[in-house]
């Protein structure tokens, strides 16, 4: 049985890419309101991991996950979930901005008018609150009709973060979301992120050993598609258990 | 080890500079000229009476083009009726949906083989089917010709301009809970609109100037194109090819010619729509 306070369990996870196996017997729970970093050297399997928790590799011919991965208790994996209510509910930023070619109030409107049936006024509403939630609003309010292809690289990630939030979701997934972002926006996002965990529960990938430090709550590291250890952010960081994990965070390789 | 001499790639790299630059100026030239000897043979007898009056009798003195004008622009349009809806849908079937599927494979092919099939045997087929079948020729006969020819080319742009769209736009789209028919046909069209626009304006123009297919479906008449599903239909194609080869007239052979340096302008225009809505996708990829 799952504990209460666990949003995601993920038992026995496997993924294949047609022959091609990247994830091996993946097993993770991830406490709900908190954020939870996942790190390891490049093609470990990170993105692979995260993509099933709103089955979103399933645009892709050829890929496909073995196992179980309860969200409140609830297998995803299982056919007959409601797919279109699962991604309401799951929340992604990729590491590439991806605005929708309108306007910045548009792009945040999108999943607005797609998810819920609300009058002209209620949407402006929910598109303000959902970019003042990603810290745009201020950067933005004088310019709603112009296009958010715009919009510089840090702002645009934080356009897709307000459109992710204006979905409602409970979950948000972050695949590497500062890795093409500078400096200063890195830090605005990672500062919004910390009052986001008030509200959702983050999952995000990053390379950035100082990012995972500082933000997050508890750390995964993968290895060859398995998870080699997971625990509290501090602890994997000063006291790690395994010696992979301690070459890795020490710089040692990646 | 010796090095090779570098003369040769030296002397075959300028001959490549110079030929194509040669051919460049080549195309350049062309062009000018056949620009100037439409308009040398063409302008003298551009009036507006031209341009308001139908065609006339063979041998009569007098009467315009505007009927043959109004019969393409008719033919061309029933054309794209017929052909964009199912071109559109088989083009995003294609690059959304079919992808590397046996059918897609199947279809893609297909679309390949009509691009190569000659224009006067479409035409043939559309006489064969709609000409002598009905007992007569027909305008819409002629549209259907063309919507053969433009199908295939539309099919292909649309395609390309799809998948032309990187999964990211795709993923982050069904990341939010939209599906796919939805996120297809509002942010990915939106996307792929002005390629699409742009390949959809050269194909028709492209076919409103084909001769061979109308002659054997909506032939020519010197009355309005008012009978366009049930009587023979003019075209300016037509118009021109009759007016300068068959007639012993003067007075036709400048008609014949001005309609082509109407048709010339009026083509000219629709490429520099084409290329502005293809400039504006240039620069939004920027
Ligand atoms: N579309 C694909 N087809 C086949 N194999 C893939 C595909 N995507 C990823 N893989 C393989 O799966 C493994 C895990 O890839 P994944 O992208 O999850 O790694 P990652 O940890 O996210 O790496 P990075 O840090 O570079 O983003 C790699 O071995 C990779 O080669
Ligand atoms: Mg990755």
């Amino acid at each position: 049985m799952q504990k209460k306070k666990n949003k995601i369990e993920t038992k026995r996870l496997n993924f294949f890419y047609g022959d091609h196996q990247a994830l091996f017997d993946n097993d993770l729970s991830i406490e709900a309101n908190k954020i939870t970093a996942v790190i390891g050297p490049s093609g470990c399997g990170k993105s692979t991991h995260l993509r099933v928790y709103n089955r979103i590799f399933e645009l892709h011919r050829g890929q496909r996950a073995e196992g179980e991965v309860f969200i409140d208790g609830k297998d995803i994996l299982d056919p007959g979930i409601d797919l279109l209510d699962l991604r309401r509910r799951v929340g992604m930023i990729f590491q590439k901005p991806t605005p929708f070619p309108m306007s910045v109030f548009d792009n945040v409107a999108y999943p607005i008018r797609l998810h819920f049936k609300a009058s002209q006024k209620e949407i402006a509403e929910r598109v303000e609150n959902a970019l003042r939630g990603a810290a745009l609003w201020d950067e933005v309010k004088d310019k709603l009709r112009e296009s958010g292809q715009a919009l510089s690289g840090g702002q645009q990630q934080r356009l897709c973060i307000a459109r992710a939030i204006a979905a409602e979701p409970e979950i948000l997934l972050m695949d590497e979301p500062t890795s093409a972002i500078d400096p200063v926006g890195t830090l605005k996002i990672e500062e919004l992120m910390d009052r986001l965990r008030e509200r959702f529960t983050i999952v995000i990938v990053t390379h950035n050993m100082q990012q995972a430090s500082r933000i997050s709550d508890t750390t995964a590291f993968f290895y060859k598609g398995s998870i080699v250890e997971v625990g509290p952010t501090k602890l994997i960081f000063t006291n790690p258990r395994n010696k992979l994990t301690e070459d890795y965070v020490s710089g040692r390789f990646g | 080890m010796k090095t090779r001499s570098t003369f040769f790639r030296k002397t075959k790299d300028s001959l490549m500079r110079a030929f194509s630059g040669f051919a460049t100026s080549m195309a350049l030239v062309l062009m000018a000229w056949v620009i100037f000897t439409i308009v040398r043979e063409g302008h003298s007898s551009i009036s507006a009476e031209l341009f308001l009056n139908a065609s006339k009798p063979f041998g009569e003195v007098g009467g315009g083009i505007a009927n043959a004008l109004l019969g393409t622009v008719m033919i061309t349009a029933g054309a794209a009726a017929l052909a964009l809806p199912p071109a559109l849908a088989a083009g995003i079937w294609l690059a959304e949906f079919g992808k590397d599927s046996l059918l897609a494979r199947a279809a893609r092919f297909t679309v390949n083989v009509m691009m190569g099939v000659p224009s006067v045997i479409v035409g043939l087929f559309a006489y064969g089917v709609l000409v002598t079948t009905t007992g007569h020729f027909s305008g819409f006969a002629g549209s259907f010709a063309l919507a053969i020819l433009m199908f295939p080319v539309v099919v292909r742009t649309t395609e390309d301009q799809f998948s032309g769209i990187g999964d990211a736009l795709r993923e982050s789209l069904l990341a939010l809970g939209a599906s796919r028919a939805r996120s297809t046909l509002t942010v990915i069209w939106r996307a792929a609109r002005s390629g699409v626009v742009t390949g959809v304006l050269l194909a028709v123009a492209r076919v409103s100037g084909e001769t061979a297919p109308l002659l054997f479906t909506a032939l020519f008449a010197d009355t309005w194109p008012t009978s366009y599903f049930s009587g023979p239909t003019p075209s300016a194609p037509v118009l021109i090819t009759s007016y300068t080869m068959d007639s012993p007239f003067e007075s036709m052979h400048r008609i014949g010619w001005s309609a082509a340096l109407a048709m010339a302008v009026i083509l000219l225009a629709v490429n520099i729509t084409a290329r502005y809505f293809g400039a504006k996708r240039a620069a939004k990829r920027k």
